[in-house]
């Protein structure tokens, strides 16, 4: 086969532009290990703190972690997170539709709510509702202004747990109800657009269309909501109620071992905002759907 | 079959339409072109009530669209009630307005569904089957993100399309597209004309025009400057702004 052969120069390693030989040396910074080195001998010192110094107390620790007053205790203030945060977040959800509806007179009422309650102190409110029979020994049902059909004691209505969680439920919604607000309105317009085009109920183009990808924006929101409220409900131990913060002020009232009760109360506290934080990561992940 | 009468729609102090007309009888293809800002889009907005217009009046098989007569009174519908006359037009928009949470049979078969025409199975035979129709037949389950411009915007046709409706608005659906995927999109709207579906199609392209096009209708400043065959508006325009604005697209 004749031909012409074309002379090609064959590149080779020591071609001063061609690197495809070469050994690649990664970047190295030296200053993260210097950091790191300094966190770590921070650590020790305070787990070495923590062993060594008796102040700490352990074994008080130890015997109150897990005894019938405490874990009882806990039981309240789950209840207290539980019940706030579910009708929070419903009483929540209607005020931000509220607000975010086509009529002047529902936006204005819940914007007139948001901005009462988020302008009275929690602390003022817990106080309020537990001593709200001072004011109003007896709630009478009837026409206003006319004829009262029966009436029932305050206190009835109102004990002290009820009326921490009205406290709690009233402060809640107010912040969710802004929280979902915000999400619903991170939502692109277009997608209520096409929902509408296709003729979409409105109830549904909400709970299909909107809420799914509001999630997205509410959720990290939501999540920080519950975990401040699950220790937000120690201001509850204002009045009096049985709940973990008010527990072990009562036993360390007793015993003056106050270091170790804070301890115990703490670390309940870490497990329960722990477990929320791998509740919320699981939750995220789902509705991340469609976006990876 | 789309019968606009004198519509008239402000922005604020801006007027957008100043008394537009237009007639499309069932199985045409109107084409509606125009420099942008010239107020098409509103117009087929307006068509579907998602704009409100101030004057004139808007049916569709002869419906009045957004309110309802009653003497010499006219009655503004309901919100329930206009979203029911909007399932019989479909929409197809500019950047698809897919549902992102949702694959792609989920975005076609939720409006049957939702209106309570198909139960979840048949919407979804139904789905399958208007993929298959704009070819995409393997993706029924692929969310939209995995979807390129092309294919989005035409599983957005089948979405629009699931409802049967009596006729379909398209806001210059290929303009957020890369120029290579321009024809798949064209290729549908090319198949739909031909099975007889009547369309508005609001476009920049002005050989899908030429070729497809019962009447080319062109808008400027808010009025229907001329219509007419796309022989005639395209190639012997009568007037100076349509010649303008051809020169400027060709």
């Amino acid at each position: 086969m004749g031909g012409v052969t074309l002379s090609v120069p064959r590149p080779t390693a020591s071609a001063p532009d061609d690197t495809a030989d070469l050994r690649v040396v990664p970047a190295r910074y030296p200053w993260r290990w210097v950091g790191i080195a300094v966190v770590l001998v921070l650590l020790a010192q305070f787990v070495h703190g923590l062993v060594t110094n008796p102040g700490w107390d352990w074994p008080t620790f130890a015997a109150f972690f897990a005894s019938g007053a405490v874990v009882t205790a806990l039981g309240v203030t789950l209840q207290l997170t539980a019940y706030a945060t579910v009708l929070g977040f419903a009483v929540g959800v209607v005020l931000a539709l509220m607000r975010l509806s086509h009529s002047r007179f529902l936006r204005t009422v819940a914007w007139g709510y948001v901005w009462a309650f988020r302008s009275i102190p929690l602390i003022v409110q817990i106080i309020f509702w537990f001593n709200v029979s001072y004011l109003y020994p007896k709630l009478g049902f009837g026409i206003p202004f006319g004829p009262v059909l029966f009436t029932v004691p305050t206190l009835d209505l109102f004990s002290p747990l009820g009326a921490a969680v009205i406290g709690l439920t009233l402060h809640q919604a107010a912040y969710s109800a802004e929280i979902i607000r915000s999400g619903v309105l991170a939502v692109d317009a277009g997608q209520l657009q096409a929902a509408a085009a296709l003729g979409i109920p409105r109830g549904r183009q909400f709970r299909r269309i909107v809420l799914p990808q509001a999630m997205r924006s509410i959720l990290p929101n939501a999540a920080n909501e519950v975990i401040s409220l699950l220790k937000g409900t120690s201001i509850v131990s204002v009045v009096a109620i049985n709940e973990l913060f008010y527990q072990v002020q009562v036993i360390y009232g007793r015993n003056a071992r106050v270091v170790a009760l804070l301890m115990v109360a703490t670390v309940w506290y870490v497990v329960l905002t722990s477990v929320l934080s791998l509740v919320q990561h699981y939750v995220e992940r789902h509705f991340a759907k469609g976006a990876r | 079959m789309i019968e606009i009468r004198d519509v008239h729609k402000s922005f604020g102090p801006h007027e957008v339409l100043k008394g537009v007309s237009l007639r499309v009888a069932a199985g045409e293809v109107a084409v509606v072109l125009g420099p942008s800002g010239s107020g098409k889009s509103t117009l087929l907005r307006s068509v579907n009530h998602l704009e409100k217009v101030d004057r004139g009046q808007i049916r569709v098989d002869g419906e009045l669209i957004g309110y309802r007569r009653r003497g010499d009174k006219l009655y503004e519908l309901k919100e329930r009630d206009v979203l029911k006359q909007r399932s019989a037009i479909g929409f197809v928009f500019q950047n698809f307005n897919l549902f992102p949470h949702l694959t792609a049979a989920d975005n076609i078969a939720e409006a049957p569904v939702a209106t309570g025409r198909l139960t979840r199975d048949r919407a979804r035979a139904k789905a399958l089957e208007l993929l298959d129709r704009v070819g995409l037949a393997d993706k029924a389950d692929a969310y939209p993100r995995q979807l390129s411009g092309g294919q989005q915007q035409r599983v957005a046709i089948a979405r629009a399309l699931a409802l049967d409706p009596k006729v379909v608005l398209f806001d210059e659906p290929t303009s957020a597209l890369d120029p290579e995927l321009v024809g798949e999109v064209l290729d549908v709207l090319r198949d739909l004309a031909r099975s007889g579906t009547t369309m508005i199609v609001v476009t920049h392209e002005i050989g899908f025009a030429r070729e497809v096009a019962d009447t080319v209708v062109f808008i400027d400043d808010g009025r229907v400057v001329e219509q007419g065959p796309p022989a005639q508006v395209l190639d012997t325009p009568a007037h100076e702004r349509t010649r303008s604005f051809l020169s400027k697209v060709l």
